[in-house]
């Protein structure tokens, strides 16, 4: 499996570690009223689609870049390969 | 010492006499031959014994699917059982054994089975064995296994070496037969990187078998030249015995390269080579197979492949027999009479299903002698030639799920239209089973994927050849009351396919594991066609409407070891030393592994009849005066920026906004589920520098969510980590003397404890000049510190240590010590940080902090978190206090019994004490802060033991913690 790295180019698998889905950037606030809740979801409640999914890589063995991944689960195609922290800035996440 | 069948011309080396053994008779051969070949010549018809019935069996084929001619290779640790003859390139000094019978290989005891064949059709193992039940263990198992089976392993480690390697290219044409050869010739006139790979040590492939001119040179020559051409080309590679044996996602292939197997030694060179080649395109120009027609008996030795026939005739010049008959459905067939009859070999006959000229049976237990034809008339022939049309090799199209599709007009499955990303698919392999297109194709192919890539295709057009359209009228097998064979190398007949389809297994999946057609190490190359044929026909659908079943990788087998490459053994993974793990050698230290690390466990010093001695004698050393422990296997990580303090507070449970520079705090760190993940310091060099400390194990993991938290949670902070494990050298200098030691140690830096207290820290220099970082922790409770020098230093600093601390009995000490001066003072490590722990249970619960948000803090404030009995980290001591403890007991109030119900925790460390001069132990108990003073069992039906301990504080040395601030 190659992944497009957006700042090196393509890049092996084995070069990353997946940790799953990307919805982990959406991380609830704790301060805020009922976070114990949307922590249980937050941790918990995962899709796990035959299909589109956006997952979170690492390249572990590489430049330390976490990584937003679009793939198709049943081709492996890949279908986008985005900067986590561009992602998450985009998500509206900053401090 | 003769080669009686030895004909003239072939692309051998006539030169070059090699001298091989079979069975251990001596045999000759020449440079270019196969084994299967030279045996051939050398009049060598019998050369294994089927699977099942243990049938006698010959060379069928001259290629990789060979499905008979399996053997032993080489002897002693070096042995490769399962070899095909076919494929083995003969060297001199080679030495093979035949494979599968019991006694020599004409008079196998084991023969007894084929008798026994009616009772031994498709599904008889799983019918017969099943009771009684205690029977399969002890009887069916052993017998069954001792009798299948092919060849055998040495049972000794592999001496050979075998690498793994990466390529990249633009085009892989994978097979360099005339379509392969046309298709790199054009894509490396383009420019394009190209890598032509092909399994065998001659490139050409059919060319090099048959006598077909391409561009008026003779089939071989023009390979040759062709050849010639791509050496010139820089931006072409040539991998010649490489076999391409899988396809994976995005364009990667993987391909076992033979370096050394056609020596006889490998001289300390590689034996194969694993490359994964990642490709922009690939071609596939893999040829095609023959395949077979099923009649009773068609298995004996001298049943060949037409196409086989002329390879050993044409290629290396070797008649498959004095008196040869050919058996077939298709125009092919014919070439071989005419390619014979050139080379002088007689032909018994041509009998062509289409004029209902048909074999109906074959004579002659070992070998063949005579064919019976449908007429009843005996044709004598000691080799039958048969061809069944040939089935194009689309393996390499079906690895990622790609299906076939069927052709009627060749009578075969082609690839369909669900190619791998990038491929396409040329020549045979495309279902152009003439000469001519499969050179048009090859060029056509290459120059759309080099257009593709933005190469410029060049105009020369691919060399002339005659084109012979393929006429096939598909005729798979003769009806008779004899077994007739599908599948040559795990005996299945076109009984026990008729028979599955009876027994209600009519899909060709359930065909092929039913009947095990297909499924042994040729994964019917030769075989899978001809089954579904019949099965199609008993079900009375065509060949389409039943389907194909689909190929996995290795294309070909591939052996483990090429798998493993260097990582075996002690390569497993890398071992990671400590930059003074050579001074540890030299002062009698064992090493333990701790994950990818050698620690040294503990130091032997003379008179010591045992490790206890020598720990005990190290705590010891550190309560009364001062030692020396290698602490630089810890995670550390520098993490600089304006965010760095807000960075950490929320990473860490306690707080961290307001740790001074100059100062190191204890930091515990959740994972977001609430339970305790791990634990360290953080020392805060400068307002915008800190460095922290993980655990050894956890090094790795904790800088990965450090990382996840600084770039998806909060992408917006100042901050920057590296992970510096490796850059620094840390030792623990702990004692009463540690002060004194390290006053002689540092440069220009106020050691006394108003200047620099428990818990402070600084940059400074050692031993005149070299940078340094103390910290003044202790992981013992004694006075402490910690002194890291750049790895570089690590050597000397131990060195300058150890002299600077002679005269205060400085003693080094290992991490057993380390364990048993932690455990007295009851801080929690590997066997309480189980990631199953919280902060409450550990005793740490007051640190996590209710006031912000860092991980893990929300979800360890849940009540489920609280409702745990109120487990608590507790210290424990025999009664008796001679007993000693073991880990991993559980807690029992006296009187109660010994079950789940009643368990009131568990024994997480324990260490003999030479401080106490007992036993002591920690570990979780319920409501364990109420308990001090009681007595309850710690109960160990694993090692038969019931011990009375008494519950005391976790920490045992120096409570109030007094002494680590003096």
């Amino acid at each position: 499996m190659i992944i497009h790295h957006p700042l090196l180019g393509p890049r092996d698998a084995a070069e990353f570690t997946v940790r799953g889905v990307a919805g982990l950037i959406d991380r609830p606030d704790g301060l805020a009223d009922g976070a114990a809740d949307a922590f249980q979801d937050y941790l918990h409640l995962r899709d796990n689609p035959a299909g589109v999914h956006a997952e979170l890589w690492y390249h572990e063995h590489g430049d330390r870049s976490w990584l937003v991944v679009t793939r198709n689960t049943v081709t492996h195609e890949v279908l986008k390969v985005e900067l986590a922290r561009d992602v998450a800035r985009a998500q509206g996440r900053s401090r | 010492m003769t080669q009686p069948n030895r004909l003239s011309g072939g692309l051998i080396d006539r030169t070059r006499l090699l001298v091989f053994r079979f069975n251990g008779q001596v045999m000759q051969g020449y440079q270019g031959d196969t084994l299967a070949s030279a045996l051939l010549a050398n009049g060598r018809r019998l050369v294994g014994r089927s699977f099942k019935y243990h049938r006698p069996r010959g060379i069928f084929s001259a290629g990789p699917e060979e499905p008979n001619a399996l053997i032993q290779l080489r002897k002693g640790p070096e042995t490769e059982p399962n070899t095909r003859d076919t494929v083995t390139e003969l060297f001199d000094g080679l030495e093979a054994a035949s494979q599968n019978h019991r006694g020599p290989l004409d008079w196998d005891l084991l023969a007894v089975n084929d008798w026994l064949a009616p009772f031994l059709s498709a599904g008889f193992y799983y019918k017969t064995f099943m009771w009684p039940r205690a029977f399969w263990e002890r009887l069916y198992e052993p017998v069954i296994r001792a009798s299948a089976g092919l060849g055998r392993l040495s049972g000794e480690p592999d001496p050979d070496i075998y690498d793994h390697g990466f390529l990249h290219c633009d085009i892989l044409v994978i097979g360099a037969g005339p379509a392969g050869l046309s298709a790199a010739l054009a894509a490396g006139r383009t420019g394009a990187r190209v890598i032509l790979a092909d399994e065998d040590f001659r490139l050409g492939g059919r060319l090099n078998s048959e006598t077909y001119e391409v561009g008026g040179l003779p089939g071989p020559d023009w390979a040759q030249a062709a050849e010639a051409e791509l050496a010139t080309l820089e931006n072409v590679r040539l991998l010649p015995r490489t076999t391409v044996y899988g396809v994976f996602d995005h364009g990667t292939y993987g391909a076992l390269e033979r370096k050394t197997d056609h020596l006889a030694r490998a001289d300390g060179k590689p034996r194969q080579i694993l490359w994964r080649i990642h490709a922009k395109r690939a071609i596939l120009c893999a040829g095609a197979t023959e395949r077979s027609i099923a009649f009773a008996d068609n298995d004996r030795p001298g049943v060949m492949l037409a196409g086989a026939v002329r390879a050993y005739a044409n290629r290396f010049g070797v008649a498959p027999g004095r008196r040869v008959a050919i058996f077939t459905n298709n125009a092919d067939g014919l070439r071989t009479a005419d390619d014979l009859k050139a080379q002088g070999v007689e032909i018994a006959g041509v009998f062509d299903t289409r004029d209902d000229a048909i074999v109906t049976g074959t004579q002659g237990r070992k070998g063949l002698k005579s064919i019976t034809l449908k007429s009843g008339r005996r044709v004598r022939a000691d080799c039958l030639a048969v061809s069944g049309g040939w089935s194009p090799n689309l393996h390499l199209t079906c690895h990622l799920r790609g299906r076939p599709v069927w052709r009627d007009d060749i009578a075969a499955f082609v690839p369909g239209p669900d190619l791998p990303g990038g491929m396409t698919v040329a020549g045979a392999a495309n279902g152009a089973l003439a000469l001519h297109a499969a050179l048009t194709q090859g060029r056509t192919a290459a120059n759309a994927a080099a257009k593709d890539l933005g190469f410029t295709p060049s105009r020369k057009q691919a060399p002339k050849a005659s084109d012979e359209p393929i006429e096939i009228k598909p005729f798979w097998h003769v009806k008779g009351t004899r077994r007739a064979w599908v599948d040559l190398q795990n005996d299945v007949t076109t009984k026990d396919v008729h028979q599955s389809h009876q027994e209600g297994f009519r899909s060709v999946e359930h065909l092929k594991r039913y009947t095990t057609l297909g499924m042994a190490t040729d994964q019917g190359k030769t075989a899978n066609v001809l089954g579904l044929a019949i099965l199609a026909e008993a079900s009375g659908k065509t060949i389409a409407e039943t389907g194909t079943t689909i190929f996995r990788p290795p294309y070909t087998p591939a052996p483990i070891g090429a798998f493993a490459g260097r990582a075996r053994g002690k390569d497993f993974r890398p071992t990671r030393l400590t930059p003074s793990h050579k001074w540890a050698a030299e002062n009698g230290a064992s090493f333990a592994e701790t994950g990818a690390w050698l620690r040294a466990e503990w130091y032997t010093r003379g008179g010591e009849k045992g490790w206890r001695d020598s720990v005990d004698r190290e705590a010891l050393a550190v309560r009364g005066a001062v030692g020396i422990c290698d602490v630089s296997t810890l995670g550390k990580i520098d993490i600089q920026g304006r965010d760095a303090a807000d960075f950490l507070d929320r990473v860490y449970a306690n707080p961290f906004l307001k740790l001074p520079v100059g100062r190191v705090r204890y930091g515990l760190m959740l994972r977001e589920d609430g339970f305790v993940y791990d634990d360290g310091t953080t020392a805060r060099l400068s307002p915008t520098h800190y460095v922290m400390t993980t655990t050894t194990a956890n090094a790795v993991l904790v800088f990965r969510e450090l990382e996840f938290a600084r770039q998806c949670l909060w992408p917006d902070l100042d901050v920057h980590l590296i992970s510096v494990t490796d850059a620094w050298a840390q030792y623990a200098v702990a004692g009463p003397k540690s002060r004194d030691l390290l006053s002689g140690a540092v440069d220009d830096l106020d050691l006394s404890n108003d200047a620099f207290p428990f818990m402070a820290c600084a940059s400074c220099t050692v031993f005149g000049g070299t940078p340094a970082r103390l910290f003044r922790i202790s992981f013992s409770g004694e006075l402490a510190y910690e002194i890291a020098v750049p790895s570089r230093y690590g050597d000397a600093m131990i060195r300058a240590l150890m002299q600077a601390g002679a005269k205060f009995g400085a003693t080094p000490y290992g991490v057993e010590a380390l364990s048993v001066l932690r455990i007295e003072k009851g801080h929690a490590a590997g066997g309480e940080l189980t990631g199953q722990t919280t902060a409450r249970q550990l005793g740490l619960g007051g640190m996590v902090s209710g006031k912000k948000d860092a991980i893990g803090t929300v979800l360890s404030r849940r009540p489920e978190m609280t409702q745990d009995g109120d487990l608590r980290l507790m210290g424990f001591r025999p009664v008796d206090r001679a007993a000693t403890l073991n880990a991993g007991a559980h807690f029992l109030t006296p009187g109660d019994p010994a079950d789940l119900n009643h368990d009131q925790g568990w024994m997480t460390s324990v260490a003999w004490s030479p401080t106490f001069g007992h036993s002591i132990g920690l570990g979780i108990l319920k409501n364990g802060a109420a308990r001090i003073g009681e007595t309850v069992r710690a109960y160990d039906p694993i090692r038969g033991k019931d011990t009375p301990v008494e519950v005391v504080s976790p920490h045992f040395h120096d409570p109030e913690g007094a002494i680590q601030r003096g």
